[in-house]
């Protein structure tokens, strides 16, 4: 299934905080997490993730720290910052709003529709 | 002896796509050692899952998505680095004008420039009129410099009507006000409206993006750069003027006249123009200029003030306010501002704070002491004194800026702490710029007639 580009990238915030509040994590690691989390179903391309979480260190949600990983090689680690977890709280009561209103209108809509199948069985 | 070859070959790939993504002007090379972590990151998952090193490096290059749209996305987010090449201006992304349209058109605003000068002086009287004539002196020549950019940004047709209101209004204050000749009020009006129209230059400069701190940002570094570049112009100009009256008077003419009339006002008209399209146009060569030189003088500066409120301190002494003093201290405040505004214009937002930033913490709270020291000296006396137009738009300006550091001191010391980000204080300063602007405007407008164009 393909998410379009829009939801895409306006979810991408609080998918984003939402795994740091969990823990501290790096870029491929976050990617990784975002596949297991949605089953597949939210597929990012890799590098646009960076400029993500560049964007959420610009804004003071998040905090980076370069440190030697256990491969030797140096790593990007991404942390968030009380400021981020303020902003995933808003974010989630955003995205719960929305969620509930569609609900709301799935069912809405879904009357109409189960009303005319009665009509058209009588 | 496979395995080393091919884990040899990985490296090679690695290596050429690194050196791929560095000739990005928007990828820096610590984003590049970030994604260089994740596609080795990846290219091992992939050959742990069974992949060949080479099918494996494939693989994750094409999962890291394409180069041209990474460099966009991370030129969106870091729009301060594409300075250099200004390929954010229109949002599309189109093509700039090229180069060569671009002089050509520069060189005739410039020659334009000239001219409207030189024609203002043939119909202004100088040695009678000399007021009017300094009043005008911005109308003449930035109106030019906003076409300019109006041309060069495309800029949409309701954002040229607020401009050219602007500049109508301007000419109107300047020149229906009964001044008294060479009094204050009209000295203030001289050095103010310059000041309230280069908003105008700023909003046509950010073409759609003075909304945006990137955008009025662009405008603060275009301001410095085009500063020091004019200066240097006008350095040069003056060797050029030196051997021209040395050679001429080895034949027995007298070059001041043709200096004095023609040289210096269309010099010092077009040059404006030039230095505005060099700094466009030449960017990688100077961009560092402004950053070197605060850099030299923010702990030299930071010093003098620091001896300054020792010297205050141990002596005792007061600060003579009676000479006009506080102009003094607004400059000093004004130069203090700038200092800041170039680091803050040149600072990558995301670095950790320094010892750097530590110095510039020091030397505004230190520029701030030292004026309140002026400020109590002048409140202590100022009814003794009388409010002359100079004196309140000293005060005035002084209040302007003591504001706007004294709120930077608290952003950046909050930043120095870990408690706020860096891009609070970058939206502070961009969004203070009207102020400045208004302010100007204000004391063209109002000031004349409030102290009856003395």
């Amino acid at each position: 299934m393909d998410i379009n580009k829009d939801l895409i990238a306006a979810s991408s915030t609080p998918i984003v905080l939402a795994i740091l509040a969990d823990e501290d994590s790096y870029g491929y690691a976050i990617l990784r997490r975002v596949r297991e989390l949605s089953a597949g179903r939210m597929d990012w391309t890799d590098g646009m993730l960076y400029p993500v979480l560049h964007r959420l260190e610009r804004l003071g949600l998040v905090e980076a720290k370069w440190q030697v990983a256990d491969s030797g090689r140096r790593r990007k680690y991404y942390r968030i910052t009380a400021t981020g977890r303020a902003q995933l709280i808003e974010e989630r009561r955003q995205w719960q709003a929305v969620d509930e209103t569609l609900r709301g209108i799935w069912q809405a809509l879904r009357l109409p529709a189960s009303a005319v199948q009665l009509l058209q069985g009588a | 002896m496979s395995a080393q070859h091919e884990s040899g070959s990985l490296e090679t790939q690695i290596d050429q796509w690194r050196e791929f993504l560095r000739r990005r002007q928007a990828i820096h090379t610590v984003d590049v050692a970030e994604l260089e972590d994740h596609l080795r990151e990846q290219v091992s998952a992939l050959v742990a899952g069974g992949l060949a090193p080479d099918e494996a490096f494939l693989v994750a290059v094409k999962r890291m998505g394409e180069l041209d749209a990474l460099s966009r996305e991370f030129a969106r987010e870091h729009s301060d680095r594409l300075w250099k090449q200004l390929v954010m201006v229109n949002d599309a992304g189109e093509t700039r004008a090229p180069g060569r349209a671009d002089a050509i058109m520069a060189v005739c605003l410039a020659v334009a420039a000239a001219i409207v000068v030189k024609l203002a002086t043939v119909f202004i009287d100088l040695d009678q009129d000399g007021g009017r004539f300094a009043r005008n002196l911005s109308l003449f020549v930035l109106p030019i410099l906003t076409g300019y950019f109006a041309w060069k940004r495309k800029l949409a047709s309701s954002t040229l009507r607020w401009i050219a209101a602007a500049f109508i209004a301007a000419a109107f204050f300047a020149n229906i006000y009964p001044f008294t000749p060479e009094g204050s009020t009209e000295v203030l009006s001289v050095l103010h409206l310059p000041i309230a129209l280069w908003l105008a230059v700023g909003i046509a400069y950010a073409g759609g993006r003075w909304n945006q701190v990137s955008g009025r940002m662009d405008f603060i570094r275009f301001s410095g750069e085009l500063f020091i570049y004019y200066v240097l112009i006008a350095l040069g100009g003056g060797v050029l003027t030196g051997f021209m009256a040395m050679i001429f008077q080895a034949i027995g003419m007298d070059v001041e006249p043709f200096f004095e009339s023609w040289l210096l006002p269309c010099g010092a008209a077009g040059a404006v123009l030039i230095a505005s399209w060099l700094v466009e146009a030449k960017q990688s060569v100077i961009e560092n200029m402004a950053p070197v030189l605060t850099r030299l003088f923010t702990p030299l500066f930071a010093a003098l003030l620091i001896t300054f409120l020792v010297t205050l301190l141990v002596t005792g002494r007061g600060i003579d306010v009676e000479r006009d003093a506080l102009i003094a201290f607004d400059l000093l405040l004004a130069v203090v501002l700038a200092l800041m505004l170039y680091s803050v214009s040149a600072r990558d937002p995301l670095q950790p704070p320094g010892a750097f930033d530590v110095l510039q913490v020091v030397l505004v709270v230190s520029a701030l002491l030292a004026n309140a020291f002026a400020l109590w000296a002048i409140a202590a006396r100022i009814t003794e004194f009388g409010f002359t137009p100079n004196r309140v738009a000293a005060l005035g300006e002084n209040v302007l800026l003591l504001v706007n550091l004294a709120w930077s001191a608290v952003l950046y010391t909050r930043f120095l702490r870990g408690r706020g980000a860096f891009q609070d204080l970058e939206r502070w300063q961009t969004s203070y710029l009207p102020i400045f602007a208004g302010w100007a405007a204000a004391v063209v407008i109002l000031f004349p007639p409030i102290f009856r164009y003395m």
